[in-house]
């Protein structure tokens, strides 16, 4: 009996020791395989299993060679909120700007931004959101897809090989009539791996014609770019070839240039080619100065759209964040857009960059934490604070614009004529520029903070001049009606 | 043979070796995970140890690119210099290095801990302490005193810029 529970004891001792042994051998094959699988990460990057070209616009082809890029560039569907991004509306679609902010629809009166404007969605929606705004109802161009589309291989057929050439026939098509050439190529996507990557080599690039062009603007200005060194040492140089960001520019610079192909001001409409205004620099000032010197091709001046109420010749702002972030301490300081909107993120034992290019208020931990050691609530404190003023003081542009507005509206009705009115329009076409250049831009003022608030308050200044000077139309001074530059704007513009 | 051992009727004899069999595949499996993991490297002060598994990569690149380069390795800023605090240290890192890295949990961007931080204070003071010891006076023992780092931050890896969190 005796015996028998020993033998019975030593045997579950044995049973168990086993079972340990046999455990430890499991978890050390799995660490072994697990060390294997972040080995394997680690030598190879990507393997290509299908062949993807300069025609293959269809991002899920290049997600099967780069899956966690793709899966990441996914996630840009995923609807995001900041405090002033993106905030507004259902999930079908975003909120109204204009409703929001009446005084955004009444600058935009005569322009069909007075129609249809709304928050900003993720890259995802770039072609259904244009597809699908009421903006449409009046005639748009063909331009408009040079940002909202895949486009290269159709600016390629248009211009027989020559995508520059493509680019130039492009804005005489109408959208619909640009768009059905688009989806009837195929390809009908928002903006692609193929737009920013060198299919053989996956190197960063600039496709857009109006970006190439107009960088080669600037390079050939004398305007300061000291945080695009590679424009500094072409001008140093023998200028024999013009600039060319693919063969000159750092590849800290294309980690901005490629957003810069869209994240810009230009001119997108149907009476000349899609135009980048950097002839004189990138500064608001320095574009106003291009676009008052730009004639269309009948020789008249250049202008977006004339104003319903007033008849005002007005310059749209699109969307200029590449310039703005030129002016700011980051872009100084060697910060590219995607450092922050498109940061590291480890996977494994690989590293790429997040291609859910967002807010980086929605991932301050890799977006700023990197550079800025201080705990996230103070980073997301310290933004915001720049942000309210900055919107704070667009709000006051706001309410001058439309006592601007309002006073010109109310000298027409007493009679003063276009002539008389002369100063007051243009000095609404000076106001409305700068508060459009930085209500339009997509950081409300963190670009660039100084910059924006000097863009504003300049705007601020012409605004109300433009109203004493539509009060006064009976009499006008001599001062505000010559309403150019004050002298210090151009010792201003040095960096 | 389990059968045999299992009804009992000769001792435990299949049972010892079942488990003979299990502990050598243990030590086989142990022994040659540790020569692919590279674990003997791990005992010298090669800085390319330190990016045997790629996570510290930028931390390896931006080292070679600031000033500190020249005259001191990952070890001479990131260990004690005595013999045992050296290789505890170095024991317990590589325990938590090797969790972290294996279950993927850990806290991006990687942060340093309070107690290698103050080792760091220490290796900054034992070259540099003859030059700073009237503004500090004693070894680095807690929290909250003046860091080397805290002003001299690019020393070590540079400005943080551009590419990559260093």
């Amino acid at each position: 009996m005796m015996r028998k529970s020993q033998r019975g004891a030593s045997r579950a001792v044995l049973i168990g020791v086993i079972l340990v042994v046999a455990v430890a051998t499991a978890l050390v094959t799995a660490l072994l395989v697990n060390i294997f699988e972040r080995k394997s990460e680690a030598r190879n990057p990507y393997v290509r299993l299908t062949e993807v070209t300069e025609d293959t616009t269809d991002p899920a082809k290049w997600g099967v060679n780069w899956p966690k890029q793709y899966d990441s560039y996914l996630l840009t569907a995923q609807t995001t909120r900041t405090k002033f991004g993106g905030h507004g509306g259902s999930e079908a679609l975003p909120e109204e700007k204009i409703a929001r902010d009446p005084w955004l629809k009444r600058m935009f009166l005569g322009y069909a931004f007075s129609i249809d404007y709304r928050d900003r969605r993720g890259h995802a929606y770039m072609l259904a959101d244009q597809e699908a705004t009421k903006r449409l109802t009046k005639p748009q161009t063909g331009s408009c897809l040079h940002c909202h589309a895949s486009v290269m291989p159709l600016y390629r057929e248009l211009g027989k090989g020559d995508a520059a050439k493509g680019l130039a026939e492009s804005y005489k098509f109408s959208y619909q009539d640009l768009s059905k050439k688009l989806h009837d190529s195929g390809n009908a996507h928002p903006v692609s791996c193929v737009d920013c990557h060198d299919p053989k080599t996956m190197q960063l690039r600039v496709t857009r014609p109006g970006f190439v062009e107009g960088i080669r603007l600037l390079a050939a200005s004398n305007a300061p770019a000291p945080h695009l060194p590679s424009i500094e040492r072409w001008r140093a140089g023998s200028k024999k070839t013009p600039y060319d960001p693919n063969a000159d520019a750092s590849r800290t610079e294309m980690r901005s240039y490629v957003c810069g192909q869209c994240h810009v001001e230009y001119y997108c409409s149907s009476q000349m080619k899609l135009t980048f205004p950097w002839g004189k620099g990138l500064r608001a000032g320095d574009q106003e100065k291009f676009w008052n010197e730009t004639k269309f091709a009948d020789g008249s001046r250049f202008f977006d759209y004339k104003h319903a109420e007033t008849g005002a010749p007005i310059l749209k702002a699109q969307h200029p964040e590449f310039e703005l972030w030129s002016q700011g301490v980051h872009a100084r300081s060697g910060v590219a857009c995607a450092d922050c909107h498109m940061p590291y993120l480890r996977d494994g034992a690989t590293k790429i960059s997040d291609h859910w290019v967002r807010s980086p208020l929605l991932n301050i931990n890799n977006a700023c934490q990197t550079c800025h050691r201080v705990p996230e609530a103070e980073l997301k404190a310290r933004v915001e604070t720049i942000q309210e003023r900055n919107f704070e003081l667009m709000q006051r542009g706001g309410a001058a614009i439309v006592a601007l507005i309002d006073g010109i509206v109310r000298a027409k009705k007493e009679g003063a004529t276009d002539a008389q009115l002369q100063p007051a329009l243009e000095l609404q076409r000076k106001a409305q520029w700068r508060l459009d250049f930085i209500a339009a831009e997509n950081s409300m003022g963190f670009h660039a903070p100084q910059e924006a608030a000097m863009v504003l308050g300049e705007a601020l200044d012409y605004a109300r001049q433009g109203e004493l000077a539509a009060a006064l139309w009976r009499s006008p001074v001599k001062s505000a009606a010559a309403a150019s530059a004050p002298t210090t704007r151009k010792s201003a513009s040095k960096p | 043979m389990a059968g045999t051992w299992l009804s009992g009727q000769k001792g435990d004899a299949g049972g010892m070796i079942v488990l003979a069999i299990l502990l050598g595949m243990l030590a086989g499996i142990g022994g040659f995970t540790f020569l692919y993991a590279e674990g003997f490297s791990y005992m010298s002060d090669d800085p390319k140890v330190c990016v045997n598994c790629h996570i510290m990569q930028p931390q390896y690149d931006s080292w070679q690119k600031a000033s500190h380069h020249t005259v001191a390795t990952c070890v001479a800023c990131h260990l004690p210099h005595d013999f045992i605090g050296k290789y505890y240290s170095k024991a317990e890192n590589g325990y938590h290095h090797s969790v972290a890295f294996t279950l993927q949990n850990f806290h991006e961007p990687i942060m340093i801990k309070d107690k290698s931080s103050r080792i760091l204070q220490n290796n900054c003071l034992h070259c540099h302490g003859a030059l700073v010891h009237e503004q500090i006076a004693r070894a680095a023992d807690g929290a909250g005193e003046v860091q080397c780092v805290h002003c001299h931050r690019s020393v070590g890896h540079g400005t943080p810029t551009g590419l990559g969190r260093r």
